[in-house]
């Protein structure tokens, strides 16, 4: 199981809001850029409007082949559940981060996350969301959710995450 | 008269026949002391550095800590081997008394650095003389600095750099300093800050907190303004920051784009950068007075981490045209590109030097990171480096020496800064008080 596989299985044992939190507590460090948007804020995972229902139930990130950044028939099958979830809580804006894993240069990683999150982008706006909802940035190698030297770690590294921000609040 | 022409073929009779028969080869060739900078191994050329003189108004220790900054900058250079006072014959009593050449040849000191160190009020001043002790004469004039007492090493760096030009040829470096980003914090949420430092590690300041990730600062020719990549918006985005005042502010602010890879240019009057803009990421220049922004390349490749020319006529960077990274030269203002990188693997963070002759990268092939330098019509490709991660060479003043970033393995890896030779020689670890990555050698200071 991927490390993510294995802390959804957790959170559906312990079923406490207390695990989503501290998912999020640990992403907010890693990726969460928008930050006051988390799990707390909303529901906990049972709410299938909250933030933590996105991030555990709908899937908030996808992964990518080395050097790639063409979308996997993994990725377009979550994708195409993140975009029937925005589409449904049509509050929530979105900033998607594209990462690399560490083998590759700083400069040509910031150029390769660009192009993961644009693809992401592009296939949720495809799938329609409004444009105007998603933005996109990229971290290069600089924030690998998965710390060893080995590819176990960087395949779980070369990612886009959907963070979401507004919500109940509004954008 | 002496001449060291440590040149490759002779390094072969030179371990043959040892040390001392450097002179022996040298001397039937005849002409001044000189070290020549050549590919192979150099035996480090033996220097002696009198205990600098305690002249009026400094202390012993103001006099010792400049002829220390003198020896440190001399062996750090890896073509230099300081001989121990503790086997020093006659003492220097005297800035302007006679040399005892016969005392200095008998410990096989094949230079003489003699010194004297003074202060007034906040000035201090260092004057040094340079003697060729087999053929007994003085090498060049003596030569006096100044400044204030907070500059003290700077005059060590000075004197250095005069005994290493005058007897390399080679142009001055140490005497210089490096903005890099100093690092704290777990792999995974590494807090990073801008710092500069003199060449050699000492004087570190921090130019900024460690609130935003901040990513490879590049200097300015006249070492007062620092660009670099801030995320303080939530996106990457080049940011300028005075030296002297610490005040920055963002470039270029377009809302949905992403900045990164500044880069002066040589007159200072532009800044050279990739864009991001729908996921393609393209070559741009901004010009600092009018605030216009001209786009250099069009193609749905990464095109990334440029660098110009001396004159400023070129650029050399990378892109993933060809369907892997690569490097290019072209005009300063867009057009053609020329391919110059073509063996194996791939090719990024390319630099020019300052000499206009070399561009040092970063190459990845078969999981391994090598800084390597090539002339710049590709020819003489020469790896440098290797390791698990070496990456982003920036060139010394003088063209002589890269300095880069090592990145060890594993959950607790971590960043440190190198310097090389441009031979391959001489790859010693640059001391920081945290890790730290990416550095930005500055030009010879004013």
């Amino acid at each position: 199981m991927t490390p993510i596989v294995r802390l959804f299985a957790l959170c559906m044992v312990l079923l406490v809001a207390g695990c989503a939190s501290n998912r999020n507590g640990s992403g907010a460090a890693v990726d969460g850029l928008s930050g006051g948007a988390g799990a707390g804020m909303s529901g906990g995972v049972n709410d299938p409007t909250s933030v933590a229902y996105f991030q555990q139930s709908v899937g908030d990130r996808i992964l990518f082949p080395v050097d790639e950044s063409s979308l996997t028939a993994a990725a377009r099958a979550t994708l195409t559940e993140q975009a029937r979830w925005l589409m449904n809580n049509a509050s929530y804006s979105a900033v998607i981060e594209g990462h690399a894993d560490e083998q590759g240069t700083r400069e040509y990683n910031l150029a390769l996350g660009a192009r993961r999150a644009s693809s992401v982008q592009d296939f949720l706006i495809a799938q329609g969301v409004s444009p105007n909802r998603i933005r996109t940035v990229t971290f290069g190698k600089e924030r690998p959710i998965e710390v060893c030297s080995d590819e176990a770690c960087y395949a779980q590294n070369r990612r886009a995450v959907t963070v979401l921000a507004g919500g109940g609040a509004g954008v | 008269m002496i001449q060291l022409r440590l040149t490759a073929t002779l390094i072969a009779a030179l371990f043959a026949l040892g040390l001392t028969s450097d002179r022996a080869v040298a001397q039937s060739s005849g002409g001044p002391l000189r070290i020549e900078i050549t590919e192979g191994v150099i035996e480090p050329l033996p220097i002696a550095i009198a205990p600098f003189l305690v002249g009026a108004g400094a202390s012993p220790e103001l006099a010792k800590q400049v002829a220390q900054v003198v020896a440190d900058d001399l062996e750090r250079s890896g073509l230099f081997r300081t001989i121990s006072p503790n086997a020093f014959i006659s003492p220097i009593t005297s800035f302007d008394s006679p040399v005892q050449y016969a005392d200095w040849k008998a410990i096989n000191a094949q230079a003489l650095v003699t010194g004297e160190v003074s202060k007034s009020g906040d000035r201090v001043s260092v004057k040094f003389r340079l003697f060729d002790i087999f053929s007994e004469n003085q090498m060049g004039d003596g030569l006096q600095f100044g400044g204030s007492a907070a500059s003290t090493r700077r005059l060590g760096h000075k004197v250095a750099d005069q005994v290493y030009s005058r007897i390399t040829g080679e142009g001055p470096y140490f005497d210089s300093r490096v903005v890099f980003v100093s690092e704290s914090g777990p792999k995974n949420a590494r807090l990073k800050r801008l710092a500069v430092m003199d060449y050699d590690g000492a004087n570190v300041s921090y130019l900024t907190n460690s609130d935003d990730l901040v990513l490879a600062p590049r200097i300015s020719a006249t070492g007062d303004q620092v660009l670099y990549t801030s995320y303080a918006s939530g996106f990457p985005r080049i940011r300028i920051l005075d030296t002297a005042t610490l005040q920055q502010r963002s470039l270029d602010d377009q809302p949905g784009q992403m900045t990164f890879s500044p880069r002066f240019s040589p007159d200072g009057r532009t800044v050279l950068f990739s864009l991001s803009d729908g996921g393609n990421t393209d070559l741009y220049t901004l010009d600092l007075a009018s605030g216009k922004r001209t786009r250099l390349t069009s193609a749905p490749s990464i095109e990334t981490a440029p660098s110009y020319s001396p004159d400023g006529r070129q650029i050399v960077f990378e892109s993933d045209r060809s369907g892997s990274q690569q490097l290019y030269i072209m005009p300063a203002t867009g057009g053609e590109a020329t391919r110059i990188s073509f063996g194996q693997g791939r090719y990024g963070t390319p630099v020019w030097s300052p000499r206009g002759d070399l561009v040092a990268f970063t190459k990845q092939n078969q999981g391994r990171f090598h800084i390597g330098v090539m002339r710049i019509d590709g020819s003489e490709e020469r790896l440098l480096t290797a390791s698990f991660l070496d990456e982003g060479p920036s060139w010394a003043p003088n063209g002589r020496v890269v300095m880069f970033s090592r990145e060890t393995a594993g959950a607790s890896g971590g960043s440190s800064l190198y310097s090389v030779d441009i031979t391959g020689r001489n790859l010693a670890r640059v001391p920081t008080p945290e890790a730290a990555s990416d550095p930005a050698w500055s030009p010879l200071l004013p």
